[in-house]
């Protein structure tokens, strides 16, 4: 019972840092109908940012805020450089143009910062809270990380469905053509769509890095954990990121507790089969799959 | 004829090659031999998606499997190469089908993921087993030249022939299987399923052949690789492998066989260019390492930007007019139409 108290608080703080991933991915697929296999990457990437300002600084809040700012950049500057071009191309093109930014990425961090494991430093105390006697299985920082996400998604919410310009992200995502015909500058509001993506994922960067130390692939597990999250949502719904995280982090959790850590990534490809193979477009997605 | 012309150029390039590992030293003989393992691999990966219209970023894991038996074979039952290297195709083939059931249903964005997933979840059953598969240490993979040879024949130019020769016969057969009715149902299953299905095609069918075939050749090419690396280990089928498939067939040119040559002779040769070059400028390990990924990103970003049909389209457009052959695959890329489509005749 203890032990499956500890699974379960471990893996929906856990799980929500998949859902960050996830949410930064619908933000994208919703705007652009791209896949963008580089949000890894890229919250790598503004990790170090961030570290190399704590580092130099030794101030934590100013590397937090450095990175989410650099993450808002850098999502503004890829979509208007290379993702601008393959938007109106076939799907394909675009896929490879992000796993090229991917792969760019962490090269050149490999190039700056060396390929060796750096540990980055958490917000608050990593020390297991306790209730009475009983350990919960997680810390004041796992509690931040929830938390963090949480205002996140709910400020992202409240951005899409009390303002003008989170009106003008829906009419662009709903229809393109119309949306653009009623005045709305939809160039910018990809650009927009792509940098609040790019926030989003630096701040999972910076929550989860702590757990994983720090180096060029960090985030290629996460993000695969953070895809299926998505996938299993369906992609479309932001909603359904946040509930396919945080499934994908109990499943994970109980997995890597009561069988071993190294199942954890075998157990996320089950999990992805089997959602893609009973509903081939996600959980929560309209139905609307392929005809033959 | 079109069988007869394939053979003939594969005899034309066993020719080539045999003068080549003959004259060349030790370490070219070795850099032909991976070379060729790589093409076998990039071959299958460049039919799967310019003729059958399916994308994988997971084909580093059938190389793994393909590795994986071919070590445990010759570790523990000491089978002749030919019957290895056939198991191992073989065992990369079944799970490619099981993978492809899968995939068959699945759609760009999703099939893509699906697969990246398999590329990253599959070494670490290495560590899981490490008992079986040697864990992060690996498998060691070590041959022997046939007694035939004399006992001074270079072992390395032993290992260029075999994986030459398995690479020219894959050549071979994807070419000829791309000229039958098999790769023309492909072509129209990736073009426009529906009227394929209308027209008889079994559409899910035929797309589940193509992963099946991309699978063998790449559980092929690992089973190349792991015996020219004489070790099988989970470091070396890491995604950055699986990426630098798509890579190579990519800058290539999709569908195209001599491509998948061109887009091989680069993952190879690039790595350690790079790293010569960065040696002699006296930059640091971290830098001359790391040079390779970044030009293959910023290599994938500029082919897609600017000459999309890849190496071998741009030599062909020097060589002639343009032909359908030549722009077919990326006509068909437009299958995969974006969601907005499906959703339209989804609800009509």
């Amino acid at each position: 019972m203890q032990e499956f108290l500890e699974f379960t608080l471990g893996g929906l703080a856990f799980g929500m840092i998949y859902a960050a991933i996830a949410l930064s991915l619908v933000l994208i697929w919703r705007g652009t109908r791209i896949l963008n296999y580089s949000q890894g990457g890229m919250a790598m990437f503004t990790t170090f940012v961030a570290y190399t300002v704590i580092q130099h600084t030794g101030n934590y809040w100013l590397g937090f805020a450095v990175a989410l700012v650099s993450g808002l950049i850098l999502g503004a500057v890829i979509e208007r450089t290379v993702i601008r071009p393959v938007e109106n191309k076939p799907p394909m093109n675009a896929v490879i143009v992000t796993i090229g930014l991917l792969v760019l990425l962490e090269g050149v961090a490999g190039m700056i910062y060396g390929g060796q494991f750096k540990s980055f430093p958490p917000a608050f105390s990593v020390s297991g809270l306790k209730i009475g006697n009983t350990a919960l299985g997680i810390s004041q920082n796992d509690l931040f990380t929830a938390g963090a996400v949480l205002v996140a998604a709910l400020l992202l919410a409240a951005l899409f469905q009390f303002t003008s310009v989170g009106l003008r992200l829906r009419a662009s995502a709903f229809n393109a053509n119309v949306a653009q015909l009623l005045g709305v500058r939809v160039g910018r509001v990809l650009t927009l769509g792509w940098a609040l993506a790019g926030l989003i994922g630096a701040l999972a960067g910076i929550l989860v890095t702590p757990q994983t130390f720090l180096y060029p692939n960090s985030m290629d597990a996460i993000f695969v954990l953070g895809f299926t999250a998505a996938v299993i949502g369906g992609l479309e719904s932001p909603v359904g990121s946040v509930v396919g995280g945080l499934l994908l982090g109990l499943v994970t959790s109980y997995a890597g507790g009561y069988l071993g850590s190294s199942l954890v990534d075998l157990f996320g490809l089950a999990i992805l089969i089997l959602v893609l193979m009973v509903r081939p477009a996600g959980l929560f997605s309209p139905s609307a799959t392929r005809q033959v | 004829m079109t069988l007869a012309r394939h053979v003939g150029l594969a005899l034309l390039g066993a020719a080539v090659l045999f003068v080549l590992t003959v004259k060349l030293g030790p370490f070219r003989d070795f850099q032909i031999a991976e070379v060729a393992a790589y093409v076998a691999a990039v071959a299958g990966l460049t039919v799967l998606i310019g003729h059958s219209g399916q994308v994988s970023i997971g084909n580093g894991a059938f190389m793994a499997i393909g590795a994986y038996v071919t070590a445990l074979l010759l570790l523990h039952l000491q089978w002749p190469l030919e019957a290895v290297f056939a198991a191992g195709t073989a065992a990369a083939a079944v799970a490619g089908g099981i993978v492809g059931v899968a995939a068959a249903r699945l759609r760009g964005p999703y099939l893509a993921g699906a697969t990246l997933m398999l590329a990253v979840a599959l070494p670490s059953l290495a560590d899981k087993y490490s008992s079986t598969l040697g864990g992060d240490q690996g498998l060691p993979v070590t041959i022997t030249t046939p007694p035939w040879l004399g006992v001074t024949f270079p072992p390395t130019r032993w290992l260029a022939w075999i994986c030459c020769a398995a690479a020219l016969i894959t050549l071979i057969l994807l070419a000829n299987l791309g000229r039958s009715r098999i790769g023309r149902s492909w072509r129209a299953v990736r073009d426009n399923e529906v009227a394929a299905s209308l027209a008889g095609l079994h559409v899910g069918r035929m797309q589940i052949l193509a992963f099946v075939i991309s699978a063998a050749c790449a559980g092929l090419g690992g089973a190349l690789l792991a015996t020219v690396q004489a070790i099988a280990s989970p470091g070396a089928f890491t995604l950055t492998l699986s990426i630098g498939l798509l890579t190579a067939a990519i800058i290539g040119g999709l569908g195209s066989l001599i491509g998948s040559i061109w887009g091989s002779l680069i993952l190879v040769f690039l790595p350690t260019y790079a790293q010569n070059v960065a040696t002699s400028h006296g930059l640091s390990s971290s830098i001359s390492s790391n040079i390779p990924i970044a030009i293959y990103g910023v290599v994938l970003i500029l082919v897609m930007l600017l000459f999309p049909s890849g190496i071998q389209g741009a030599i062909r457009r020097l060589l002639g007019p343009v032909t359908p052959a030549a722009t077919a695959p990326f006509n068909a890329l437009r299958r995969q139409a974006p969601a907005s489509e499906h959703q339209k005749e989804g609800t009509t």
